[in-house]
């Protein structure tokens, strides 16, 4: 047994990244979450997007940057990613925002109604002006999860639910609790997002789609099985309710704005969950000795986790050997 | 100018949503010297405390703040999250909105007008999001109000001021009363103008939010409502309808024909 023992606490998408990529250094991983599984806090209700261009139009350049190497990452480490880009519309009467997105975002082509129609043929006719970022991708996040696990296991390591853990027996102890770390980060502080899962055979999609409006921008993102997860709300509080009718009504209305077949789909889930967030929105990893903290994953828990996954290696085997 | 008896430090009103991080909008408030920074309070968060962390932050700005009843649509409502945004925020003034009409959020007047007489009773020192007309403000202030928040153009519009004619009237109407352009402003030169209307202050919120660059349109602002409040101040020339010469032509020598030698 040469590599070091870590452990890595919290089993959410920061945590599992980390814990696989740790293991592929030759580290003894024990992964601690009092969840009780994988994914029991916030990663659960992500939508899975791996955007780092759309995702600059309210991120700050870094976010974009870092997360470049993203997709790779996700590609050769879990099943079922898919690359197809992701879509960028607006109702008629919000085109500015159409105007005001493009003009922040880069790497995008801007689609006709018939290249738009094209693309996705159950949108057709419904908009005639559309931002396509083609080399974008997304994941379903609970799949990716579960898959993670698994290699982790495979890679030697464990992911552990007791209650207690001693962090003695570790040489490096990883936190990636998410907003549960607020007790000891006291910049850290929950933005509430609520999502839907709906089943609607009668429409495919092939990418997410993003639909602008000045209030309550919305996503639609396709997992299999004509299920559509449409999210998210982002709510300054650390309310942990489940959804509100507020919500559910803007993602529902949002839904049927983009497709009016979605009236028949069947609602499957609705949920709400903390993001964890720091004042500036970027995730951080922080050292306090052979303590490090990955938090503050925001929105961008699925783009950003292995490029800050790598910083946490980097700190605990020294760049050389990245 | 005071509003209820405050002196403030800048005539600029900056709202607190929408900005892409608390880190940006900390950036944006400092850079604009704002006099007041105005807050939400959603209904449900409130329940719970649940929204204290961002109000923590807002607090830590050192601004006076000014509660709103954002996304309210009745008396009740607005009354209640006026309520619990006193306790919140430990303050007695409340930027009141009563919306009538979901597509332009459009004010509900008469709801307005009710829920100001309510709060006013209540102990309140009400700030109504109203629109230009004269019957309406009249009410108001009759229902308690001491300050008028009229709009410039519905909120988040960005048309600058929509009715010029309709808040020349209202400012003449109303000369001692203190009036803030609140809605639809949104470039620096829009609220120039609402300056050299001789309004006393403006609120604004989505033009610096979702700017490009927050704080330097922060800035632009500021600057932008110190030229409208020093040239008001100034007392600006007439208009008028033919040219006048700005050189004096007494005295020049002229041809028969009257041209210029």
């Amino acid at each position: 047994m040469t590599g070091p023992r870590i452990l890595v606490r919290g089993a959410g998408v920061a945590g599992m990244v980390t814990a696989v990529a740790l293991a592929e250094h030759g580290a003894h991983v024990t992964v601690h979450d009092i969840g009780g599984r994988v994914g029991a806090g916030a990663s659960w209700f992500a939508g899975g997007m791996l955007a780092p261009w759309c995702e600059a139009e309210s991120a700050p350049d870094e976010v974009t940057q870092d997360s470049l190497t993203s997709l790779n990452w996700w590609e050769s480490h879990v099943p079922d990613v898919v690359r197809a880009g992701s879509l960028v519309v607006a109702p008629p009467r919000d085109t500015p925002e159409l105007n005001r997105f493009g003009r922040r975002t880069s790497h995008f082509e801007i689609l006709n109604a018939p290249q738009i129609d094209a693309l996705e043929p159950d949108l057709a006719g419904r908009f005639d002006k559309a931002l396509f970022f083609a080399e974008e991708g997304h994941v379903d996040p609970r799949k990716a999860l579960l898959a993670l696990a698994q290699r982790l296991k495979q890679q030697g390591g464990q992911v552990l639910t007791v209650q207690a853990i001693n962090d003695d027996e570790f040489d490096w102890v990883v936190d990636c609790t998410g907003v549960a770390a607020r007790t000891m980060q006291n910049d850290l502080r929950g933005m509430r997002g609520e999502m839907i899962l709906l089943r609607c055979p009668e429409i495919s999609l092939h990418r997410p789609v993003r639909m602008l409006h000045p209030r309550i921008p919305v996503y639609i993102v396709p997992r299999a099985d004509s299920v559509f997860m449409v999210g998210a709300t982002m709510v300054e509080s650390d309310d942990t309710r489940g959804i509100t009718v507020r919500a559910m009504t803007e993602l529902l209305n949002a839904a049927y704005t983009l497709h009016p077949a979605f009236a028949e789909a069947e609602l499957l889930e609705a949920n709400a969950g903390l993001r964890p967030a720091y004042p500036d929105n970027v995730p951080r990893v922080k050292q306090n000795g052979k303590s490090i903290s990955l938090n503050g994953m925001y929105r961008h828990g699925f783009l950003l986790s292995p490029a800050r996954a790598q910083e946490v290696c980097d700190i605990i085997f020294g760049t050389d050997r990245a | 100018m005071q509003f209820y008896g405050t002196e403030l430090s800048s005539r600029l009103m900056l709202g607190t949503a929408q900005y892409d991080s608390p880190a940006i909008l900390a950036d944006a408030v400092k850079a604009a010297q704002a006099g007041v920074v105005t807050v939400s309070l959603r209904r449900e968060a409130a329940g719970a405390q649940a929204g204290q962390a961002f109000w923590s932050l807002i607090q830590s700005l050192n601004v006076p703040i000014l509660p709103n009843t954002a996304g309210c649509h009745g008396v009740r409502e607005a009354v209640t999250t006026a309520q619990m945004a006193r306790d919140v925020f430990g303050t007695d003034w409340i930027k009141l909105e009563v919306i009538g009409q979901g597509d332009l959020l459009q004010p509900d007047v008469f709801g307005l007008v009710e829920a100001t007489r309510i709060l006013t009773e209540d102990g309140f020192k009400v700030f109504p999001y109203t629109t230009e007309d004269l019957v309406v403000a009249e009410r108001l202030l009759r229902a308690g109000a001491e300050v008028l928040m009229p709009w410039g153009a519905p909120i988040g519009s960005g048309r600058g001021l929509n009715n010029l004619f309709g808040l020349r009237a209202l400012r003449s109407h109303f000369p001692d009363i203190p009036m803030v352009v609140d809605a639809g402003i949104g470039k620096p030169s829009h609220a120039t103008a609402a300056f050299e209307l001789g309004y006393d202050a403006v609120l604004i919120n989505t033009a610096v939010a979702k700017a490009g660059n927050s704080a330097q349109m922060a800035t632009a602002f500021r600057l932008a409502c110190e030229a409208g409040l020093a040239g008001f101040a100034a007392d600006p020339m007439e208009e008028r309808d033919m040219a006048v010469p700005s050189t004096p032509t007494l005295g020049l020598a002229r041809s028969l024909g009257g041209e210029m030698l």
